[in-house]
């Protein structure tokens, strides 16, 4: 008989990879939320991705090069994520209590990022109006193109943010999603 | 070009089963999984120091080489293994690494699982990506090699 890997030996060693701290990024994938399959990633300090409709190769890539090659699928240590957009998207939690870390965006981008971060949910605010808010009130463009690279969407709400004269304007994940979510919220009827 | 060492998931999708499998065949099932555990962990440690992507199958078959004979070291009173050169392995390989750095990667690989981990041309040709006969080959070539240097 060929032995092979059972899932619980490979299920213990994904736990005590995590457990152990060997892991620059820690990520599984949600199959099927209400805005279908997710890819969330986490380090010890927060959430650092989460992509829409994603190519897992393409992906691991990216987390290697950004966080460094420990990258391995682990369900434990994304689990608070996984139970809090649970809650958000059954309309019970408002706002997130994991961390987002976006340290390995550029400085103007973090700005940016912490600004977004106090939109409040159920509400929409504008790309010129987050441009004011970080001194460049000329930049609202750059404030579409970081919008449009946020590592975590959702958790940084950057689907609360519309063009000037209310129309949802762009969306990484697709604006049916902007929609959806901004339904979800409320915040269009 | 090397290549660059890839996430770690792919790595471990890629060589777990062979791992397990080689495990298995030393230490048997039960033990195999303990050690199979251990034998990624260790490769977890030790993965951010990889320069590149090359012969991963024969460095982690390595690791578990190491890991079986630290396995049963343990599992055996100390004058029951006059014949089994556990604690000359580690010192073996040391030594191996430096004076093989010069040889062509697939010869250092098979000389160094050969001499320093007394792995069988089965388990070598496996983990070198070649049959047995060529990882004896590779192996002899790679000692003819260093003779000549050392000369």
């Amino acid at each position: 008989m060929t032995p092979t890997i059972s899932p619980e030996l490979d299920e213990r060693f994904r736990v005590a990879a995590a457990a152990a701290g060997l892991l620059d990024v820690a990520y599984d994938v949600l199959p099927d939320t209400p805005i279908g399959a997710l890819l969330v990633g986490v380090t010890d300090r927060g959430v650092c991705r989460i992509t829409f409709d994603p190519e897992p190769e393409r992906e691991l890539e990216l987390l290697a090069r950004l966080y460094g090659p420990r990258v391995l699928r682990s369900s434990r240590p994304v689990e608070r994520l996984r139970l809090e957009l649970d809650e958000y998207f059954e309309g019970r939690r408002r706002n997130f209590d994991v961390e987002p870390d976006v340290r390995v965006m550029p400085e103007f981008n973090r700005r940016v990022l912490a600004e977004l971060a106090q939109v409040a949910y159920g509400s929409t605010t504008t790309y010129g109006a987050l441009a004011v808010q970080v001194g460049h009130a000329r930049a609202a463009r750059a404030v579409g193109t970081v919008m449009n690279r946020n590592p975590v969407p959702i958790v940084l709400p950057c689907h609360r943010v519309v063009g000037s004269t209310g129309k949802l304007v762009g969306y990484g994940g697709g604006l049916h999603r902007k929609e959806q979510l901004l339904r979800l919220e409320g915040a269009l009827l | 070009m090397s290549a660059a060492v890839p996430p770690f998931e792919r790595f471990y999708e890629a060589h777990r089963v062979e791992v397990f499998r080689f495990l298995g065949r030393r230490l048997g099932r039960q033990r195999a999984e303990d050690a199979f555990q251990e034998t990624f962990l260790r490769a977890l440690r030790a993965y951010p120091r990889l320069e590149h992507g090359e012969h991963l199958r024969a460095w982690v078959l390595t690791i578990a080489s190491r890991i079986v004979l630290d396995d049963v070291r343990r599992s055996r009173p100390q004058d029951e293994l006059p014949e089994l050169p556990a604690e000359d392995v580690r010192p073996a390989f040391e030594e191996l690494a430096p004076l093989t750095d010069d040889l062509p990667p697939k010869e250092r690989a098979a000389v160094v699982l050969r001499y320093g981990y007394d792995l069988g041309y089965d388990e070598i040709g496996a983990a070198i990506g070649s049959s047995e006969a060529a990882a004896r080959q590779a192996a002899s070539a790679g000692v003819r090699r260093l003779r000549k240097e050392q000369q």
